[in-house]
């Protein structure tokens, strides 16, 4: 069985320049109550994104039109707070493939890894220099490649590598699976539970 | 060189070890309840899998219960179905259910605990962050998402790669009236909702060592809220006493060789950790958070502070933190009026917080114009509170003892904050929204809740504290 996969992405983005963003904002509680794993897009940034009569509210990035792509630009520590994986597929089920921070919470990191959504971590200034160049221009075309591990901004050339688990970006390149992968090992498995 | 506590427990878990691989962790106990498993037992059913270790998995319902007329059929349809649809997994794949009704019902890491399921050495995972409580225990404990519940499940085990390791120090003496959710929230408060993010982090220290099992659970579960993959403390005595005699806690033979190796549970002296911090007990206040993350905590004397103090890149979302929250610069919190009280979570809801809170109600009146929801963490704690007649104290006080779950801590259920409505709260999150929409959380112990459900204002429960109380 495989997962999504990720190699190469060349998009514009959607900045969010927000610290400290939670799971909770991402997709609130009342929204987890679903059994599979589908539609979850509609409700992402829900309390930021409708009012109290489900009003789309104008000034929140994701309702203005100036802006679209498939990266997520992000203030640090995104993903915060709750384990929930609805977080994820939220984002994913939206339409992103990557999103971009100057630090991420670690559930978060992985389950974005295990759904093919691709958390890219940068410096802080690098960061500045994104959301800069998509403030510039709202059609700054950010280019990832994962083989490579670097990030770009088109327009201006300027690029960083990123850090990312060798295990977990072979997993992202080639669609492997973790439980496949653990399951391909259930006899070690059998010999530690006899200890 | 020595161990830390954390490798030791690790090593023992470790099933294989490659380079440039992580490690796979085997895992002694998952824990599942009914929202973050669905999917998971779903892809189990498209990949033909069994569970692996059904007997190593422990079901409860928990986030989606109401606390009120639990024997009646949930009516928000959604909830119901969620409830419904972990019944019909946890029979279908042989998994042990503490359902609603069952005696051992209640959120998920207020059972565990209670049960004798989690012990020391051990390694827990469940699909819920607040799975670092269990770490109180001298164990790893960890939250995961919903592909990783899904892996447990299939596998009993999990790929991990090795966190970090810190240290943090509390010692000396507590002033009155402070207790485990002061130190935790204060700690936060110190190096920021990030700040232990890599990390497992082991709390030491003569004030952490002075703690009851109780106050030492509160403190593992808020890590997360710093970041930290999990918090763990070292067996000791009172560790190995709060075990002994629980339901699925060794017995006879059994029970002297755990307690044997429980024993050499400890991060040696020689031991190197990734970062120690040190902090001093007599320093930490009654903590309140002003903002919407938990490391926006002060003591509740000082003000909340100015935005110019804050890092220059954080001060949009600052300001839009205060402007949430109903607040501004330099305000000092003191005296400002609440609405609800929340005391339960799994952060405060165990038989200890309902006993020190109905100790400090005694004899007194919450104020007319709020609301309380003391909501005790599973079906054991309140009937043990019932046994001991605290409900009536909480009667006589103006509000009723309810029932078990998850309750305002998410508002998954019916227990949700109004929108603009303050909620003094001892659950472990502040987020904007997370109580019911546009609601605003102040964290806070549960003496601190107490003592606002009283006056109906932020109060310092010092002040309302006699000379012997709560020493």
């Amino acid at each position: 069985m495989s997962t999504k996969t990720f190699k190469h992405l060349k998009s514009t983005a959607v900045p969010l320049p927000i610290e400290n963003i939670d799971t909770d904002q991402i997709i609130p509680a009342r929204f987890l109550k679903a059994t599979t794993r589908d539609g979850f897009g509609n409700n992402l940034f829900r309390d930021w994104r409708f009012d109290e009569d489900d009003e789309p509210k104008r000034d929140f990035v994701l309702n203005n039109p100036t802006y679209e792509g498939k990266v997520l630009v992000a203030g640090k520590n995104f993903g915060c707070g709750s384990s929930r994986e609805h977080a994820a597929w939220a984002i994913a089920d939206y339409g992103f493939d990557a999103v971009v921070s100057s630090f991420f919470a670690d559930i978060f990191k992985g389950n974005a890894l295990n759904n093919g959504l691709l958390p890219v971590q940068v410096s802080d200034a690098f960061l500045a220099k994104i959301f800069d160049a998509i403030y510039a221009d709202k059609d700054a075309q950010i280019e990832i490649d994962l083989e490579a591990q670097i990030i770009s901004i088109v327009s201006s050339g300027e690029e960083e590598s990123f850090e990312i688990n060798a295990y977990k970006k072979a997993c992202l390149i080639n669609g492997y699976d973790d439980i496949d992968y653990v399951l391909s090992n259930k006899e070690l498995i059998e010999e530690f539970e006899k200890q | 060189m020595g161990q830390t506590l954390f490798d030791k427990i690790w090593d023992a878990h470790v099933v294989s070890s490659k380079d440039g691989f992580p490690d796979i962790l085997y895992i002694d106990t998952h824990f599942i309840h009914e929202v973050t498993s669905p999917q998971a037992f779903d892809g189990l059913r498209k990949r033909g899998l069994p569970v692996f270790r059904p007997k190593q998995t422990v079901a409860t319902a928990d986030h989606n219960v109401p606390t009120w007329d639990q024997h009646l059929p949930i009516k928000e349809e959604l909830s119901r179905y969620q409830v419904d649809m972990l019944t019909k997994n946890c029979a279908e794949f042989g998994v042990e259910l503490y359902g609603l009704g069952h005696p051992y019902q209640g959120i998920v890491h207020v059972i565990g605990p209670e049960l004798g399921i989690t012990r020391p050495g051990g390694t827990y995972v469940c699909g819920d962050s607040h799975t670092s409580t269990h770490g109180a225990f001298g164990a790893i404990a960890f939250g995961i998402g919903t592909s990783q519940v899904e892996q447990v499940l299939a596998t009993q085990c999990l790929l991990q790669s090795r966190p970090k390791r810190m240290k943090i120090e509390v010692n000396g003496k507590l002033q009155r009236g402070v207790g485990a959710k002061d130190i935790i929230l204060y700690i936060i408060s110190k190096i920021s909702a990030a700040g232990g993010t890599g990390y497992a982090v082991e709390y030491a220290g003569d004030t952490i060592r002075s703690l009851s099992m109780e106050g030492r659970m509160t403190i593992c579960n808020m890590s997360i809220e710093m970041g930290a993959r999990c918090g763990l403390i070292a067996p000791d005595e009172t560790t190995i006493n709060y075990v002994k005699g629980r339901e699925f806690a060794p017995k006879g033979e059994e029970w002297n060789k755990a307690e044997a190796y429980w024993k050499t549970l400890y991060s040696d002296a020689d031991a190197q950790f990734d970062s120690v911090l040190t902090f001093n007990a007599a320093d930490i206040e009654p903590m309140i958070t002003y903002g919407t993350n938990p490391g926006m905590g002060i003591g509740i004397t000082k003000h909340v502070p100015n935005t110019v103090d804050v890092d220059p890149t954080e001060q949009r979302s600052y300001a839009n933190s205060l402007s949430y929250m109903g607040l501004h610069d330099d305000e000092s919190l003191l005296g400002k009026p609440i609405d609800y009280v929340f005391i339960g979570s799994c952060t405060n809801s165990r038989i200890e917080d309902l006993r020190e809170v109905a100790a400090f109600f005694k004899g007194k009146q919450k104020a007319d114009h709020v609301t309380v929801w003391v909501v005790p963490g599973s079906k054991q704690v309140q009937e043990q509170a019932i046994a001991e007649g605290l409900d009536k104290v909480f009667e006589s006080a103006g509000f009723p003892l309810r029932e078990p779950g998850c309750s305002a801590c998410l508002g998954m259920n019916e227990d949700k904050i109004p929108a603009g409505r303050y909620c003094v709260s001892t659950s472990n999150r502040n987020f904007e929204g997370r109580q019911g929409p546009n609601s605003r959380t102040i964290l806070a112990s549960p003496l601190t809740a107490a003592a606002a459900a009283v006056t109906g204002r932020i109060t310092d429960v010092r002040e309302m504290l006699s000379e012997s109380e709560f020493a």
